[in-house]
């Protein structure tokens, strides 16, 4: 059997980054953005983990700091949503036009 | 470089949070949404166990899958989404966003592959990293080198209660 190499690992992360790209880009309803850019940061959390692997540590303690981002991101982004969802009534992204002229 | 790692469950686990990443973007209920994201961060808290990271797996478990997702699916539950469901869940932008960001996905691989840097990375001998102090190691470098970072990282967490209490008041 061949070795598993960090290569691997680089390629799982970048097929999630795909993955949350593509919900961030195509989805309507907000929660789903959401969860696409949770997707995006846990292949950014991938990523530094496996190069963690082959030099040190700083890579898990950058993916710690990046969980509390991903905390903090989630927190306030639900709280905008329940904001807007009390002012109009709907969860889609592309009714999100407050600001436009 | 020796990796304890099994082929098997790398593909296993791989597998399982590719399935759980297309079915959160693809399923049309937010509630199915968040348990296929639940699989896929449990499936890489596994991946960070078999990459000598226990601390940062344990941290995923219960900070990911155990507090982000129990706020997504409170506020999924104060939110109506029935009107949502009935609705068409892409917008107009897909037909040029898939094949964008296909291309950039495999833009991202050819340049792992190609690049010069990593096989040499690859070369250098692993830093032996152990298991069983792992979360002291992580601990030394966190309270360190990252001291400053980790104030200002609970600055941010602060600012961030503050403004998700403000943002879901009554009246802003």
């Amino acid at each position: 059997m061949f070795q598993i190499s960090i290569l691997h690992y680089l390629v799982l992360a970048s097929a999630l980054f795909v993955l949350g790209t593509i919900g961030v880009l195509t989805r309507r309803n907000v929660v789903i953005v959401l969860m696409s850019i949770e997707l995006i940061l846990n292949a950014v959390n991938l990523n530094l983990v496996a190069f963690s692997r082959i030099w040190d540590l700083n890579g898990q303690v950058f993916t710690i700091f990046v969980i509390t981002d991903a905390a903090a991101e989630a927190a306030v982004g639900l709280g905008i949503l329940i904001a807007f969802f009390r002012n109009k009534e709907t969860v889609n992204v592309d009714e999100v036009d407050l600001l436009k002229w | 470089m020796q990796l304890v790692a099994t082929p098997f469950f790398f593909y296993l686990l791989s597998g399982l949070s590719l399935l759980g990443g297309v079915l959160v973007i693809t399923r049309r209920n937010p509630v199915h949404s968040a348990l296929a994201l639940i699989l896929t961060l449990l499936a890489l808290a596994g991946i960070y166990l078999m990459l000598y990271a226990p601390f940062v797996a344990g941290v995923q478990i219960i900070l990911y899958a155990g507090g982000i997702m129990v706020l997504f699916l409170f506020v999924i539950m104060l939110v109506s989404i029935e009107k949502a469901e009935k609705e068409r869940q892409f917008n107009k932008l897909w037909l040029v966003g898939i094949p964008a960001t296909f291309a950039f996905g495999t833009v991202i691989v050819y340049i792992f592959t190609r690049s010069k840097i990593l096989p040499v990375l690859l070369k250098k001998p692993a830093p032996v990293l152990l298991e069983s102090n792992n979360t002291q190691q992580v601990g030394l470098v966190l309270f360190g080198n990252y001291v400053l970072a980790f104030e200002i990282a609970s600055l941010l967490l602060l600012v961030a209660i503050v403004g998700a209490v403000v943002m879901a008041k009554k009246r802003i």
